[in-house]
């Protein structure tokens, strides 16, 4: 489409006409005879009644394309040969309306960069695996034999596949540590964030879901003092420097020696508060050195190598650094907690 | 497992403050979850007796009982169904003060004066048995402080024992420990086997059918007299968390404590046969366990059986309803067994029952130590129930259970543990946890540790060193750093472009949502995809929530619906996470996908500085552009068509390279009306790993032309179904290196006839300023192409 339809409005020939024109007032002249109340388009469109209803659209067409471009060549040369007058009507910029608002990262997504960020520096890659697994990655390969008590640690929600409970959506990140160690030689320095289940219903202090971060380290040499070394790095670099770790035994199948790691409190630095029972300690997750067993289901000799891992979970850390509960919060998607970080 | 300091004291002479004891637990990774003084708080609580029970005139389930607190008698009003007139009850009167500092005062209930309260169990801080109110037994004197009666001066320490640590399931067991710690002599004797009476040889039987599942049983004969248990024994009990029973039943119960093994007592005079037969259990055979459940069994639980072959207990767990001993019961068989851990494990997850019994059983008890904690309770029953014993119990234990015997490497230990031990220290270290120590000639560096049966969790080499680092103290090792210089961290390439998409989208304006990934089928069906097509979770525990999520619009719809209740209708969210699809041919485990979806609903606000309007399909079409940006792809286009979920005419696929990853549109009308979110809905969702799969696009400098542009603006009538996008394809294709840029400028739809889309297009060669001529040549192939490929036509 364009003007040629209707001989009055030369287009090609106005808008020479304005970019020939250099001063202000000359484009004020051509203002008025192409977009005056009497100027050309005007005069035009008046003509646009008495036409033939096929002819209508096409002028009225022709018209409003005229005005348009010819009205932006003008401002354009008026932008360049400068106005008249300044223009001194205010405009308040602070009247901001609602606009277009930048989102916001997940709480829990934030928390997972920042981890991955620490790990990386002291030399760590970043593995995920699949949120359903066989019972061979979640148990079996992690040294818990079918029956054994320690899988009772855990309300595993299995998946309508295969033999009856051997898919399941796992109960920890710890599998990833398997398929890294099926899928690598030696030395692995590697964390593995991910989405875990349990059989629980969302409510106040229960979800079926939740998110873990684990990190597996084999190499020659690793010893149990690297591990707690480790554990005091990370959360030092999260947590700040005055935040003090500690490893108490536990137990975990996958790993032995097992430890439970705390952190002196981060609400009360330690004296004793409600958030930490009065202890002056948070605990915050399970670690301890490879267990052989495990190397022995992934084919590395436990003998050359030596290994350790550990594991927290993830909303906690926001939990404790932000005052943030109950955990349902972080799965409501309450656009109000969603924005607030 | 809640372990009174003073039962503790009297195996291990540890003079430590409670408060170091308990540090001294953590560090040996025996938990304490609570340090208990239950006393600390009770003031004024006294025995007293309950004289007569009548029912409340205006409450069905209160009662009015008279109590006699030896001072004299008063009237309370009490809740719990199991007051009777003649019971010593802990009576806290009006002034009295509870644990947490609560104080009685005399008031009303329901119109009847209340002089303060009869106590639960529970009331008084001992543990959290509150099914009705504590019954003290005879023998103390009315009036008196209960805190002298139930011994609650004494400190509790409530311990979370690891599964594999049976050991620690009992007072011994934590002695054994702490003694170590504190460098005391543990003060265990074995128990004498005692007789008393002129019991006559046994003519009870054993048999055991299913030696796998029981290694070894024993039993003994024993007349006793029922009645109720010494207050010193009532006191551990209760301080324990267990209810006193009857003096048979509290003792074998004292000795579970004590020792870790579980016994238990059948009447003898309701076990038909006077023996025993251990066997597993016929499929759907079932059993009344003590707690009146009947239970449904199979072939894989084990049966303590009368000798006829009737069930009478369930191994380990729980015993039966039949042979329970009464107040009536004269004589007794006393089973002590060694049940194998995984049987016991197995059947009490099953049938979800939990006991005492079965918590120890299934991290597998001392098979070494099953006398004596048999002859331990006959010796307690000849002290609080007038027992005979019959002089030798029967013992069926075809295959002793053998002490491990583990080499144990001194270069090992250190080399794990990061420490630099002495051969000697390490050896001194285990003795005082019952590891005996061998020399071995053929270890240059090393010895044999010779694991106690009691702690079945010693079998390796690795068992020891944890057992070295356990008594070095794990948090005394020195912190040091790995140094590798093999591997360098990292995100990789994949990674950090996952990253850019998050980043485009909050820059987009979108907020990241996680919705979980368990759905309910019509959720799936309602966004048009089949719910039998899925993966399901096969117990989960929100029945109606199974399906693992095919996609990720259900969710955000739910999470919209759940903002909309909270009058937050406008929203743009976004979820990056799995979706889980049918396994692929013979493959075990679904076809896990990453995807990434959006949602944006309700109006988009600018006012007053522009106008409001409602969210439209441009809202979702313009991310998938930011995307395309910003990872620089080579071919991603929109191609309109319908999809599931999606409005028939308002939405397309999103093809990369040509290949569909996903579609974009509006949502399908009545999806969101269904789960309470208005229209308009727009969307998005496509498969990650194929977007970032996407051929990039060529990053290879191009001179920047300084020549000027020619430009040029085409109009074409289209007809239905053919898309903007395709003829502007079209243009670029034949502008070739001489189109700088493409873009439709105006949409235009003359009443009822096909609609006219106008584009403008910018042509600037790098080489020379383009003549009037060639613009008008390549003006012309764009015009031509459109018409021939599109049908279009060309508006003059």
């Amino acid at each position: 489409m364009d003007t040629d339809a209707v001989p009055d409005l030369n287009l090609t020939a106005a808008l020479e006409a304005v970019s020939a024109a250099r001063s202000p007032e000359q484009l004020a002249e051509l203002r008025r005879e192409y977009l005056g109340k009497r100027g050309v388009a005007a005069r035009v469109k008046e003509t646009i009644k008495s036409l033939s209803p096929e002819d209508r659209p096409i002028v009225g067409q022709a018209v409003s394309l005229f005005t348009a471009k010819i009205t932006e060549a003008l401002d354009a040369a008026d932008a360049v040969a400068g106005p008249e007058t300044i223009d001194e009507s205010p405009i308040d910029l602070t009247l901001r309306g609602h606009g277009r608002k930048r989102g916001h990262m997940h709480l829990v997504t934030q928390c997972r960069r920042d981890l991955e960020d620490v790990f990386v520096s002291l030399g760590y890659q970043v593995a995920e695996g699949p949120e359903v697994e066989s019972d061979w990655y979640n148990f079996e390969a992690l040294n818990f034999p079918p029956g054994h008590p320690a899988r009772a640690m855990q309300d595993t929600l299995y998946v309508d596949l295969g033999e009856p409970e051997q898919v399941l959506l796992r109960t920890h990140t710890s599998p990833v540590q398997v398929r890294v160690m099926e899928s690598q030689t030696p030395p692995i320095y590697c964390v593995m964030p991910g989405r875990t289940y349990r059989n629980e219903t969302l409510d106040a202090r229960h979800s079926p879901v939740f998110h873990q971060i684990e990190g597996l380290a084999v190499d020659r040499g690793l010893t149990f003092g690297d591990l707690a070394g480790t554990i005091e790095a990370f959360t030092s670099a999260y947590f700040g420097q005055k935040v003090k770790s500690r490893l108490l035994p536990s137990y975990f199948p996958f790993t032995e020696p097992s430890a439970e790691f705390a952190l002196s409190c981060v609400f009360c630095d330690g004296s004793g508060c409600r958030v930490c029972s009065n202890t002056g300690w948070i605990e915050l997750g399970g670690c301890g050195m490879v267990d052989p067993n495990v190397f022995r289901s992934v084919g590395i000799d436990p003998e050359e190598f030596s290994g350790f891992a550990f594991g927290f979970g993830l909303e906690r850390m926001p939990m404790l650094r932000y005052g943030v509960e109950p955990i349902k919060t972080f799965f409501d998607n309450d656009v109000r907690f969603l924005t607030r970080y | 497992m809640r372990a009174p300091l003073s039962w503790i004291r009297e195996f291990a002479p540890i003079e430590a403050e409670p408060s170091a004891i308990a540090e001294a637990l953590d560090r040996l990774g025996l938990e304490v979850e609570a340090i208990e003084t239950p006393g600390r708080e009770i003031v004024g609580v006294r025995v007293a007796r309950a004289l007569e029970v009548r029912k409340h005139p205006n409450a069905d389930k209160l009662s009015l009982v008279e109590v006699d607190y030896g001072d004299g008698t008063t009237t309370v009003v009490c809740g719990a169904p199991n007051v009777v007139a003649g019971m010593v009850v802990a009576f806290a009167p009006s002034g009295a003060t509870l644990p947490g500092g609560f104080t009685l005062e005399k008031r009303k209930i329901r119109g009847e004066t209340s002089d303060g309260m009869l106590c639960s169990a529970r009331e008084l801080g001992l543990g959290d048995d509150h099914e009705g109110i504590m019954s003290l037994g005879e023998g103390s004197a009315l009036g008196t402080d209960v805190r002298d009666v139930l011994g609650l001066h004494d400190v509790v320490f409530d311990l979370s024992i690891t599964p594999n640590r049976p050991d620690a399931m009992s007072v011994i067991g934590i002695a054994r420990e702490l003694a170590a710690h504190f460098d005391v002599v543990l003060n265990i004797s074995e128990p004498e086997n005692t007789t008393a009476g002129s019991r006559t040889a046994d003519d009870i039987s054993v048999e055991i059918e299913a030696i796998d599942a029981c290694p070894r049983f024993t039993a003994r004969r024993i007349a006793v007299t029922m009645g109720a248990s010494p207050v010193w024994m009532q006191q551990r009990l209760a301080l324990a968390g267990m209810r006193s029973i009857s003096n048979v039943v509290d003792v074998t119960n004292y000795v579970m404590l004590e020792r870790g093994h579980p016994l238990h007592a059948f009447d003898l005079s309701r076990l038909p046969g006077r023996g025993i037969i251990v066997r597993l259990a016929r499929e759907k055979e079932t059993l009344t366990t003590l707690d009146g459940v009947p239970r449904i069994l199979t072939p894989v639980d084990l049966l303590v059986c009368d000798a006829q072959g009737d069930g009478q207990a369930i191994a380990g767990i729980m015993g039966g309803s039949q042979a329970e001993v009464q107040t009536s019961t004269t004589e007794v068989l006393l089973e002590a067994a060694y049940f194998t851990p995984m049987g016991i494990s197995k059947t009490s997850k099953r049938l979800g029952l939990r006991s005492e019994a079965s918590a120890r059983f299934e991290r597998g008890v001392d098979p070494n130590g099953v006398l004596a904690a048999s002859t331990r309770a006959a010796q307690l029953l000849i002290e609080v129930a007038a027992a005979q014993v019959a002089p030798e119990p029967i013992d069926v234990y075809p295959e002793p259970v053998q002490r491990e015997k583990i080499s144990v490497r001194t270069a090992r230990v250190n080399a794990i543990l990061g420490l630099d031990l002495s051969a000697e220290w390490i050896k001194d270290s285990l003795t005082p946890l019952g590891i005996a120590i061998e020399v071995d000639a053929t270890l240059d560096d090393g010895f044999i540790a010779v694991a106690p049966t009691y702690r079945p969790d010693l079998e390796r080499e690795i068992d020891i060193i944890e057992e070295v680092g356990r008594r070095v103290g794990l948090d005394e090792i020195p912190r040091t750093l790995p140094h590798t210089t093999e591997q360098g961290g990292g995100l990789t390439v994949r990674q950090r472009e996952r990253r850019l998409v998050t980043d485009v989208l909050v820059g987009m304006g979108c907020s990241e949502a996680m919705t979980v990934p368990l759905i309910a089928p019509d959720d799936v069906a309602a966004i048009g995809l089949d719910p039998d097509c899925t993966v399901r979770a096969s117990n989960a525990l929100r029945s109606e929530e199974p399906v693992l999520r095919p996609s990720l619009i259900p969710g955000l719809l739910r999470a919209a619906a759940y903002n909309a209740g909270l009058s937050r209708a406008d929203l743009a969210l976004f979820e990056v996470g799995h979706v889980f699809l049918p396994p692929v041919g013979d493959e075990l485990l679904p076809d896990e996908r990453d995807r990434l979806a959006v949602l944006i609903a309700g109006t988009v606000r600018r006012a007053p500085v522009e106008l409001d309007r409602p969210v439209d399909v441009h809202d979702v079409t313009e991310i998938i552009d930011a995307l395309s940006v910003a990872l620089e792809l080579a071919d991603l286009r929109l191609e309109a068509g319908p999809a599931p979920g999606f409005h028939p005419t308002r939405s397309a696929a999103v093809l990369v390279d040509g290949e569909s990853i996903g579609h974009v549109g509006e949502i399908a009308p009545g999806v969101g009306e269904r789960v309470g979110v208005g229209r308009p809905l727009v969307a998005l969702e496509v498969d990650l790993d194929a977007l970032l799969d996407g051929i990039r696009r060529q990053r290879t400098f191009v001179p920047l032309s300084r020549f000027p542009t020619s430009s040029v603006d085409l109009a074409f009538v289209l007809g239905d179904g053919v898309s903007a996008g395709a003829v502007q394809a079209t243009l670029t294709a034949t502008g070739g290196e001489l189109l700088e840029h493409v873009y439709p400028f105006d949409e235009f739809r003359p009443g009822g006839r096909s609609r006219s889309v106008a584009f403008a297009l910018c042509f600037r060669a790098a080489d020379r300023t383009l003549t009037d001529s060639e613009v008008a040549e390549v003006r012309q192939e764009c015009i031509d192409a459109v018409v021939r490929v599109h049908g279009a036509e060309f508006r003059t």
